[in-house]
């Protein structure tokens, strides 16, 4: 070899393949204002919808009056639910097995709820329209507490469902009741309680709030008559899913239905259903026979679609007095607003919660989710998390720190005890899961040595000291958060939207030149795939990722995927994309050994080609490989090189992680400071350190706005008090804190490359390390437990409450 | 309703156009102009996703109305590309630092933080957080931004830039 040869290390990187700090393609685009968002499609001759909504939160709809609104200029039509009456769409089904109205038949259940759609030549025209369309209403008394729900003289609210005593998932206890979900040992757990040295109990509520990505939901549709073709572009985090909810609903052959997810800027779980401004906008377009646009407004975003979150978790801990946990008792007061529209896989009402044993050996656990209908907008979305395992995680990891106080112990300690131990896995967990793979105690005792938290507890000793001498009027929180998630939803045998198994899909298709195109059933909303798929791809056959081209999001030219939510794109697609990989190399194989004339067992893939073993001169690259793929391949062989791989992944992954949230608060005025935060995460392989680094700092920021302020709140008669980014709490640049990351990799014994997905982890285990850190600021003052958010009133009231303010 | 005549130059071209009195800045640049990249997230001023630059100040163009913006000078983020179309510094910035996502706050952030540097060529970590704190971001957790500005910042004084310590 000459000098000019590139060595083993040249010719790795200029793959940029898996492990590579590789820069994103889409910035290029996205940098020069040129991303295509939906609102950026614009058709010849398009209309704009928009809807007059409720401004009730319970109410009879008297009439609907639109012949003032009709005489507008620019208003062509007014749609309510007698128009979609008429083609069987006034009411939709929902992905958690209710229904929910389209637009208002007879009654609105919540405030801001869609009440007519007004079709228009421009936005401007429709916002006038709106203005001119009279509905009277007669109010009914509002149901907003949850803790009522199931009164005896509580309303009744569906009175579609007044006489069904059986719902999607099972018996309906009452006319508010939506659906019972127990899972677990009942008798073991209370023998546990009963034989307990130690128990705690605690209502532990997680507050409503919203995943308000920056870009809100919107759609344009677009009937093609003659074709009988119906396009669709919209924020559709599962594209596939839509076009066939679409076909099912609207009765349209699939086959004529065209979903296109463009840029998308952010979903967090809020793109994932359909509402009502899908269905009506393409109502609209096949009446009016031209393309309608609909675009949410902020406060609809915030005030109509998807809430997520507003559990209230009653939790048990029984353990031995050395503070070995023997039991888990979980009961779930679940809000679901109006209509249960859930985004779970069809079998989980309450989604994946039962993963609330968290990361202990708990031996016995038994837990009980009850769903009731609210005044309160549908949705439970995901947000930013596995289904329902942000409200688990934080539920455990809250009664974890409640138990070490009641015991006296560390908190970190408390969970060293109790961890499942490396040998213990795979483990069985008594709620039915079974985790692939951990390292609990090295992540922990990293995160423990990294921030010298020892030092750390000894400086909060002294300065509770100096508190309560009246030295100083501020207290120091340690927020300890051990976290395991459950993701990639999921296997066939039990993961499923409306029928349909949860597998994802890769198609490569290479070129004769050594590049080539691979499309995903999945969709970024800003997670990058079109940088961090192509490294997968290069990695596994040695073709550099610049030369991949990515596309995800067009139903036409993308296998069928579940799409992007629940961090399942990596264990789920980024299975697929290997598995699709490992097809072409397997050809590639074959096409080599004939070109190098030597049996296909003699060759060894060496990074970016095939070798003969023993013989390094006599190598084929995988560019000419491609190459021969198109005009030499062996006889008997199709020409070309191509793979598509469904993949239905045998198990879920366990991301995991060690959090660490160090805070001070001013009990004069509640105001805190995060003097430090550090998480360490665990997702596996890591395919792009960069990105892992940048979705972690994201979803801190997030789980920070949930637990320092962010609420969807209502009050007494129904009404959003949360509902603009004035009074929605959005973390800036300024209260945002300074993050630390680190890391550990245990791979996932299942996963082709081994990798487990990272997006939600910071949201999931970030949540209960503020809200830990807060508690435990204001624990030595006497308090157990201080409900979220934690804003400063919140703080000024616990530090009042709790006597350290006069 | 009656129209009235703007024009204004944009991204350095000379523009003008019928609109109404009530014609948001942002709906004339993304409808009449056709210039996307301008993006709407909130329509209350908060999030600063519709950022431009008039006549030398950051203005949200959401809570502006085109007929106030008659005769100013505007930039967009459509505008800030070098002239021979390679990427300025605060482009090249939220690349190489990774400080987008979803990229649809991104255009906001550049026009906002353009201006910035022109207001303060070398700021310090919290003279950006202060700087930057009318636009918001939901998936970066802004610290990536503030390394991409700095890195601009460093690129424009023809400065080494050295990247913060963890």
């Amino acid at each position: 070899m000459n000098d000019m040869t590139p060595t083993r290390e040249q010719r790795t990187a200029a793959l940029e393949g898996m492990g590579c700090k590789r820069k994103r393609v889409e910035d290029i685009r996205f940098t020069q204002g040129k991303g295509n968002y939906v609102d950026d499609v614009k058709l010849p001759g398009m209309l704009h919808g928009d809807f007059v909504r409720s401004p009730h939160a319970h109410a009879r709809v008297k009439a609907i009056k639109a012949d003032e609104a009709l005489k507008v200029p620019g208003v062509l039509a007014v749609i309510t639910a007698e128009t979609l009456k008429t083609v069987n769409l006034a009411w939709m089904p929902t992905l958690a097995g209710d229904v929910q109205m389209v637009l208002a038949d007879g009654k609105v259940l919540f405030q801001n709820q869609e009440v007519a759609f007004v079709v228009a030549t421009d936005r401007y025209a429709a916002d006038d329209g709106i203005n001119k369309v009279e509905v009277e209403y007669e109010p009914l008394p509002p149901l907003i507490d949850p803790f009522k729900a199931m009164d005896h003289n509580a309303p009744v609210l569906r009175e579609d469902l007044a006489d069904k005593t059986t719902g999607a998932h099972g018996p309906r206890k009452h006319h508010n009741h939506i659906f019972e979900w127990t899972v677990g040992d009942k008798d073991l757990t209370d023998a546990a309680f009963r034989k307990a040295e130690v128990t705690i109990k605690e209502m532990i509520s997680y507050h409503r709030t919203h995943p308000s990505p920056l870009e809100t939901c919107q759609c344009v549709c677009s009937f093609d008559k003659v074709k009988g073709e119906l396009t669709i572009w919209g924020t559709f985090q599962a594209p596939h899913v839509i076009r066939t909810v679409v076909s099912l609903i609207a009765k349209l052959p699939e086959q004529k239905i065209h979903v296109i997810a463009p840029d998308i800027g952010g979903g967090f779980g809020n793109k994932v259903g359909a509402y009502p401004g899908y269905i009506c906008a393409a109502v609209a377009s096949i009446v009016t026979g031209k393309p309608v646009k609909w675009v949410e407004d902020r406060i609809e975003n915030l005030t109509a679609t998807s809430f997520a979150r507003d559990y209230h978790m009653t939790t048990e801990v029984a353990a031995t007095k050395e503070g070995k946990v023997t039991g888990l008792r979980v009961h779930v007061l679940a809000d679901h607003g109006a209509f249960d529209a859930c985004a779970d896989p069809s079998k989980w009402p309450a989604g994946f919660f039962n993963i609330v044993t968290g990361s202990y050996d708990f031996p016995t656990a038994h837990l009980v989710v009850d769903g009731v209908y609210t005044n309160k907008a549908p949705g439970g979305v995901a947000y930013r998390c596995s289904f329902r395992v942000t409200e688990a995680a934080y539920c455990i990891e809250r009664a974890m720190d409640i138990l070490a106080q009641k015991l006296g112990m560390d908190p970190a300690e408390l969970r060293l005890k109790n961890f499942i131990k490396p040998e213990q896995f795979p483990y069985h967990s008594a709620l039915g899961w079974e985790y692939d793979s951990g390292d609990y105690h090295t992540a922990m005792r990293k995160m423990m040595e990294t921030t010298d938290y020892a030092a750390l507890r000894k400086e909060q000793a002294s300065r509770r000291a100096a508190f309560k001498r009246g030295e100083t009027r501020e207290i120091m929180g340690l927020g300890v958060s051990f976290f395991t998630e459950i993701v990639g939803a999921g296997p066939s045998k039990n993961c499923d939207i409306l029928g349909i198994a949860m597998f994802d899909s890769c198609e490569i298709r290479m070129h004769p030149t050594g590049a080539g195109i691979a499309r995903m059933g999945t969709k970024s909303q800003g997670q990058g795939h079109e940088t961090t798929w192509a490294q997968i791809i290069a990695t596994e056959i040695g073709i550099p990722a610049d030369n991949i081209q990515v596309e995800e999001g067009n139903t036409d030219t993308a296998p069928y995927g579940l799409g992007t939510y629940g961090s399942r794109s990596t264990p789920v697609a980024g299975a697929a994309i290997a598995m699709a990989a490992r097809k072409i190399k397997a050809k590639a194989q074959m096409i080599a050994a004939y070109k190098l004339e030597v049996h296909e067992d003699d060759l060894e893939f060496d990074i970016d080609g095939f070798r003969v073993k023993g013989l390094p001169e006599k190598f084929m690259s995988m560019k000419d490989i491609c190459w021969a793929a198109y005009n030499s391949v062996p006889p008997g062989m199709e020409p070309g090189l191509e793979a598509v791989s469904y993949y239905d992944p045998p198990n879920m992954t366990y991301p995991f992680g060690a959090y660490l949230c160090v805070m001070d608060i001013d009990v004069d005025t509640g105001v805190y400071k995060v003097r430090r935060f550090y998480a360490l995460d665990d997702c596996g392989t890591r395919i792009n350190p960069m990105i892992i680094e940048g979705q972690v700092h994201g979803g801190l920021t997030e789980a920070f706005a949930i637990a320092m302020g962010q609420e969807i709140r209502y009050d007494d008669t129904g009404n959003v008090v949360t509902g603009s980014f004035m009074d929605f709490f959005m973390p800036t640049a300024v209260e945002t804190p300074h993050w630390e990351t680190d890391f550990t990799v245990t791979p996932s014994p299942h996963h082709p490359i081994g990798a487990k997905g990272v997006g939600e982890s910071p949201n999931v285990g970030g949540v209960p390390a503020f809200s830990n850190a807060v508690n435990d600021a204001f624990s030595f003052l006497g308090s157990t437990h201080i409900q979220m958010p934690h804003d400063f009133w919140r703080n000024w009231k616990a530090a009042k409450n709790l006597g350290a303010v006069a | 309703m009656a129209k009235t005549h703007v024009t204004m130059k944009v991204d350095g071209a000379e523009v003008e156009g019928l609109v109404e009195p009530r014609t948001l800045l942002v709906h004339f640049i993304r409808e009449n102009l056709q210039l996307t990249g301008t993006h709407v997230g909130c329509e209350t001023t908060h999030c600063g996703a519709c950022t431009v630059d008039l006549d030398g100040m950051s203005v949200k163009s959401c809570t502006v109305f085109a007929v106030q913006a008659d005769g100013s000078e505007i930039t967009t983020i459509e505008g800030m590309a070098n002239p021979d179309g390679s990427l300025s510094a605060l482009q090249e910035g939220f690349r190489m630092m990774h400080g987008l996502q979803c990229g649809f706050c991104t255009p906001g952030m550049i026009m906002r933080a353009h201006r910035l540097l022109q207001e303060n060529p070398s700021p310090t970590e919290q003279d950006i957080r202060m700087g930057m704190s009318g636009n918001l971001c939901r998936c970066t957790g802004y610290q990536n931004i503030i390394r991409a500005i700095q890195y601009a910042a460093a690129k424009l004084n023809n400065v080494e830039f050295k990247e913060a310590a963890e």
